[in-house]
């Protein structure tokens, strides 16, 4: 029986080389408002550099996730958001959503196939890549986050930590420049943790990590963005931002502490970055 | 907290485990029409039926039993058909009284009310095999091939996928209510209940509404354009012509014991 299996147009994405020099990403003078008036961004710049590891973080509802949806051009969709110089306009939309992976932060919204095999191919499938290769990246991803034996496995039946391992395998199998992470570490427990931030430690790709764990920013990330209704107010070395106990006060933030009364005699105290 | 009622596929390596998923849904639905398409009383044609749904559960290495109980789900749909006993033209078998309403079941109609139960029992029984002995995604993949809109597909695998997403946050919504209402309400009836329901299924609808955003997000993100691609898994071989040859012959016995004389 002949198998049909259509194919997008494989219009292999040019090489980057030539823009090595621009910066990964380079947001400037940002600003968004929802359908219903809301403003959730007011003039956002930044940009991160090749091989930066930078956190993004911020009280709740300050547009974290608006913004990272602008990455790859889920929202907004013009010249304010450039990944390697691409406006992020709807022709470049293919090549940058190949450039930028974006980790949802519920993984339940992120693995929608039935299978791992399925959804880690998912990505690859729509560059329109050869089976092959698709295969072969599928591998790759899957052994970069250490879950090569669940390729078979039914998403439903696995925990949180597993889950999101394998959402980041998802966007890996794309083989992105940039990986742009929601709360990565969020709802898992301290060994799933632990793991998670050891892979991200790990991974070569530059990247833009969304948190309110702030021991994990002082772990992986040595810059740090502080963002706070709507507005980009920090920016800078991440052991100056946490060492600065007023700034992060101010916008809702706190470094965790252990409390007084639950430290042992000789016991090493845990402050700053550790 | 996991739950996967639906979740039907059986793990084994039979024969029939092994066929390609195509030929099996092919066979399946072929089985399916021609059962359906059997004359009223065709108790012959009902039973070589009933036999290729044990002979091939016997060849799964299923439980006898199993496509049976479970086509028993089935059993309240076929009621609908009840009324054929008492309007089907025939020889009254006996006449009630209800109220003012005298009812008089024939037997032409006892036959084929009879016959429709059997044919929709016997043609859930062989769909029940079908998911027993194929994983989910492997069905879903046969039908793209054998050109069920894609569409179409697209909306079972979601369903598949998030069914059991929208089941777990159900029962965390009803351990919700339950943990904030301590036991029976003596002056709340069943009206109360009723009302919480209603919201409890509200709430459903506006997370998964939401939920369906946040995918379609995520599908976006990762370079989907409209159309669903999948890897291609599966290659006819030998054993699934020979499983195809046995099904047309099988299916024509079925069909020449029902209309030959």
């Amino acid at each position: 029986m002949p198998v049909y299996h259509p194919r997008p147009s494989s219009a292999a994405l040019p090489p980057l080389a030539e823009a090595r020099h621009t910066p990964v990403l380079e947001v400037s003078h940002l600003h968004f408002s929802y359908a219903d008036g809301n403003k959730t961004l007011h003039d956002i710049t930044f940009s991160i550099h090749a091989g930066e590891k930078v956190a993004l973080v911020g009280p709740n509802g300050a547009g974290k996730s608006t913004l990272m949806l602008h990455l790859n051009g889920i929202l907004g969709g013009d010249d304010h958001v450039r990944v390697y110089d691409l406006p992020t306009i709807k022709a470049n939309l293919p090549r940058i959503r190949a450039l930028v992976g974006l980790v949802f932060q519920n993984p339940d919204d992120q693995l929608f196939s039935p299978t791992v095999l399925e959804d880690v191919a998912f990505g690859p499938l729509h560059m329109g890549l050869p089976e092959a290769d698709v295969r072969q990246r599928v591998q790759a991803a899957l052994a970069q986050v250490g879950m090569s034996a669940y390729a078979q496995r039914l998403s439903h039946h696995l925990s949180v930590g597993e889950k999101k391992r394998i959402t980041i395998a998802t966007v890996l199998s794309m083989q992105p420049e940039l990986l742009a992470l929601d709360e990565p570490s969020a709802g898992l427990d301290p060994r799933a943790r632990r793991q998670l931030i050891e892979l991200l430690r790990q991974l070569p790709q530059t990247m833009l990590i969304s948190t309110h764990d702030l021991l994990m920013v002082g772990e992986l990330c040595p810059r740090t963005l502080i963002i706070d209704t709507g507005r980009l107010v920090a920016d800078g070395n991440t052991a100056e931002i946490l060492s600065d106990a007023q700034l992060l006060h101010s916008h809702g933030l706190e470094l965790p502490h252990i409390p007084a009364t639950l430290r042992f005699p000789g016991s090493v105290t845990v402050s700053g970055s550790s | 907290m996991h739950v996967d009622p639906f979740d039907s596929y059986r793990a084994g390596n039979s024969l029939i485990h092994e066929l390609d998923p195509r030929s099996k849904l092919l066979f399946t639905l072929a089985f399916i029409i021609s059962t359906t398409l059997l004359p009223d009383g065709a108790w012959l044609s009902l039973a070589l039926a009933f036999m290729t749904v044990l002979g091939i559960s016997l060849v799964a290495r299923l439980p006898l039993s199993y496509a049976i109980k479970r086509s028993l789900l089935a059993l309240p749909f076929t009621l609908a058909a009840l009324t054929v006993v008492f309007v089907v033209p025939g020889q009254p078998l006996l006449t009630m009284s209800i109220g003012s309403w005298t009812l008089r079941p024939t037997d032409a109609g006892l036959i084929r009310f009879v016959s429709i139960v059997s044919r929709s029992l016997i043609s859930v029984q062989m769909a029940i095999l079908l998911t027993a002995t194929t994983p989910f995604p492997d069905l879903l993949h046969a039908m793209r091939h054998i050109h069920v809109p894609r569409s179409l597909v697209a909306i079972i695998s979601f369903m598949l996928r998030y069914l059991f997403v929208l089941v777990d946050e159900a029962l965390r919504l009803l351990r919700a209510r339950s943990a904030r209402s301590a036991g029976e309400h003596p002056t709340r009836g069943i009206l109360w209940q009723a009302q919480i329901a209603g919201h409890m299924a509200g709430q459903l609808f506006v997370r998964s509404f939401e939920r369906s955003d946040r995918i379609y997000d995520a599908m976006l993100a990762r370079g989907y354009t409209g159309y669903l691609y999948t890897l291609h898994t599966h290659i006819i071989q030998r054993r699934d012509w020979l499983a195809a040859a046995g099904a047309v012959i099988i299916l024509s016995v079925i069909q020449l014991a029902a209309h030959l004389p």
